[in-house]
């Protein structure tokens, strides 16, 4: 083989169904690996308890946002209607709960939801503009209707022959070596036009 | 014993029939057939209707700045409305848009958290009509301020005249609840589009489509390690966007509800507000989905159970907001305010008793017909009926609006309001442009959620009960066949 075993990010395999592909991590995680991870076009219940994940914190960055959003409503309204410029309008309190609470309500509503926004992109390192997984000519039904597993090289467990004994032995099929860098798994498109 | 058998299997047959749940996906439908079927519309070359219908809706959509631009240029006093009626035309069109933003919300946040899965084939097109009925809504109240050149003054900056705006008014209030609402509806609308927008990236045939959707789908892969993610982040903006929801049209009602206006100033307005933006925000969803379903032949996604779910949401807050208008005469008379029992004679009664007819006759009597299953079974019938609520809701906004100020307390101070052509330009103009972005929507988007459809499936299932349940009791199969 001319590819360096240095660059290779992993095996892939596909399974033929989300029950499939389910059985297939319960399996994995049983064995004690680290870094793989499945691949489906939609989220398959029951999969996060399989890959032994624990509770999402995208919800420590709501709240983190939410109090921003109300701090910042009380001390927006309590500084420009009772300290910087106090002004007496129909006879009501420079400051005061009742009228100040819909905008306490919209804008920790408005700050949860870009905190929200922010902690997924953050735990998920999203936006990125290219994965090693899409050099797989396979991969693109992952989007589609495909089911895939995938062990990085970079975890202390992985063997290339062992690894793909066992992806064989829990029923994945296509059995792939992905690589880091798209020259070295040849487009299949630009592999025709060349040959 | 084998004819024994049998017809206890047939009986079998029949009572699963009876009690089998309609599915969500008819025909049994493989994952690709979803995909295929629904990104096509998007990359198949764009029908002779579709130029036709966005020519002319384009055309349409133009009068609302030709119309702004001839406002501006020469004066507010080209609309119609004058003291008293201050309120008029523009106050009336941006109610009724934000109203109907509000099904788009409720289908996509508060059918979410109540575990409702038929919304799924429904919510990105109804998330899409929310955020174009707000752009439109938007308009109204901009260029209302008379000096739209200082609708800045409404923001929180320092200005040179050094005064903040006041907090302790409503309509301050609803300047950020309608930002704030179509912010988040923008980010949950997006949000849930990032995995579609990867199907349409991997299936991308031109450099230009893979770049654009690639970058809108920012990398997503369908990693379980993003998925666990996603879904917490979704459920979070699902359970903030239902009060937020909630509080948009309360805080709009609190516009008129704070105020002394006989007719304005009762405690009913929220919860009616809100009742009625979701009957008319569902009545427009039934008029853009009908047509689209049948030329796009999304019978199996959108199937005739959807339609009637629909139907029957329309039927319950009709019913509401009739009994609201009800409620509002029976207070009136109950309080003995002279006034208040004016304001709501003269609704029904004054000059502008054919606006109260229309609005009843729209609102109330006609969703009753959906208490009638063919109503509700016959999508061309069903799009006949919701036209109803479509023009009774902008009537109900013009009675509470207009009835209201046009003879408040002092007789000396009455008018009648009657719009110029420019109100009605406008208007059209903006029904325009709503149709335009939807159309704009509906050709480069995927208009149904595939990864949501997906994921109802049957098969979509991992411990797939039914299959289990089959193995168990081979009974279950068996009578299938029989049945089939």
């Amino acid at each position: 083989m001319s590819r360096s075993s240095s660059s290779l990010f992993g095996l892939g395999a596909e399974f033929s169904s989300a029950s499939a592909l389910l059985g297939a991590a319960e399996k994995i995680h049983a064995k004690g690996f680290r870094k793989w991870d499945v691949y489906s076009p939609f989220p398959i219940h029951g999969m996060d308890h399989a890959m032994g994940f624990k509770r999402s914190r995208v919800s420590l960055f709501s709240l983190i946002g939410g109090c921003i959003g109300l701090a910042t409503a009380f001390s927006l309204i309590y500084y420009t209607s009772a300290l910087n410029y106090p002004l007496i309008t129909q006879g009501k309190p420079y400051f005061a709960l009742e009228p100040s609470f819909p905008i306490f309500f919209e804008l920790t509503i408005l700050i949860t939801a870009f905190g929200t926004i922010l902690g997924l992109l953050l735990l998920t390192l999203l936006p990125r503009l290219h994965h090693p997984v899409f050099n797989w000519n396979r991969f693109q039904r992952a989007t589609d209707d495909g089911f895939f597993l995938v062990l990085e090289a970079q975890d202390p467990q992985f063997h290339s022959d062992s690894s793909r004994k066992l992806l064989e032995g829990i029923g994945g099929t296509h059995i792939t070596e992905i690589f880091q860098d798209p020259e070295e798994s040849p487009h299949p498109v630009r592999a025709e036009v060349s040959t | 014993m084998r004819a024994d058998n049998a017809s206890a299997q047939a009986a079998f047959a029949k009572a699963a029939d009876y009690l089998e749940r309609q599915p969500l996906v008819s025909n049994h439908r493989p994952l690709s057939w979803i995909t295929q079927h629904v990104c096509q519309i998007v990359e198949e070359r764009a029908p002779k209707w579709w130029w036709i219908l966005t020519i002319v809706f384009g055309g349409m959509a133009a009068l609302t700045p030709a119309m702004l631009t001839y406002l501006v240029s020469t004066g507010v006093g080209v609309w119609g409305l004058n003291v008293p009626v201050c309120w008029a035309w523009d106050i009336t069109n941006f109610v009724f848009w934000i109203g109907i933003g509000h099904a788009g919300t409720l289908i996509s946040a508060i059918l979410f958290l109540t575990r409702q899965k038929w919304r799924t084939s429904i919510n990105r097109s109804a998330e899409a009509m929310t955020i174009f009925a707000v752009i439109c809504a938007g308009i109204f109240p901009a260029f209302h301020v008379g000096r739209v050149w200082m609708a800045w003054f409404l923001a929180p900056i320092p200005n040179a005249n050094a005064i903040w705006q006041n907090f302790r008014s409503p309509l301050l209030w609803d300047v950020f609840a309608v930002s704030t609402y179509f912010t988040v509806s923008l980010i949950f609308w997006y949000l849930g589009l990032i995995p579609d927008l990867a199907s349409l990236r991997d299936r991308a045939t031109t450099r230009l489509r893979q770049m654009v959707y690639g970058l809108l789908a920012l990398g997503w892969r369908g990693s379980n390690r993003h998925w666990t993610h996603y879904e917490k982040a979704y459920l979070i903006l699902a359970g903030i966007s239902t009060p937020l929801v909630l509080s948009v049209h309360s805080v709009v009602s609190f516009d008129f509800a704070t105020s002394i206006v006989p007719g304005w100033h009762t405690t009913i307005f929220p919860p009616y507000f809100v009742a009625g933006a979701i009957f008319g925000g569902f009545a427009m969803v039934l008029t853009l989905l009908i047509p689209f379903r049948e030329i796009y032949k999304l019978h199996d996604l959108v199937t005739d159970k959807h339609i009637d779910n629909m139907c029957k949401i329309i039927l319950l807050t009709g019913s509401l907001v009739g009994y609201a208008y009800s409620m509002e005469f029976f207070i009136a008379w109950y309080s003995g305010n002279p006034f208040e029992i004016y304001a709501f004679t003269n609704r029904a009664f004054g000059p502008y008793w054919w606006a109260y007819w229309a609005m009843i006759t729209c609102n109330v009597a006609a969703p009753q017909l959906f208490w009638f299953k063919y109503c509700r079974q016959n999508p061309w019938v069903v799009l006949a009926i919701v036209m109803f609520p479509n023009t009774g809701m902008w009537f109900e906004r013009f009675v509470i609006i207009v009835t209201s100020i046009h003879r408040d307390f002092l007789p000396s101070s009455w008018g009648y309001f009657s719009p110029t052509w420019v109100d009605i330009t406008l208007f059209i103009g903006t029904i325009g442009l709503f149709v335009f972005l939807f159309l704009l929507f509906v050709r480069f988007l995927p208009i149904i959620n595939m990864f949501e459809v997906k994921g109802i499936t049957p098969q979509a299932d991992p411990h797939d009960p039914i299959h289990h349940a089959e193995e168990k009791h081979p009974i279950l199969a068996s009578s299938k066949e029989v049945h089939a």
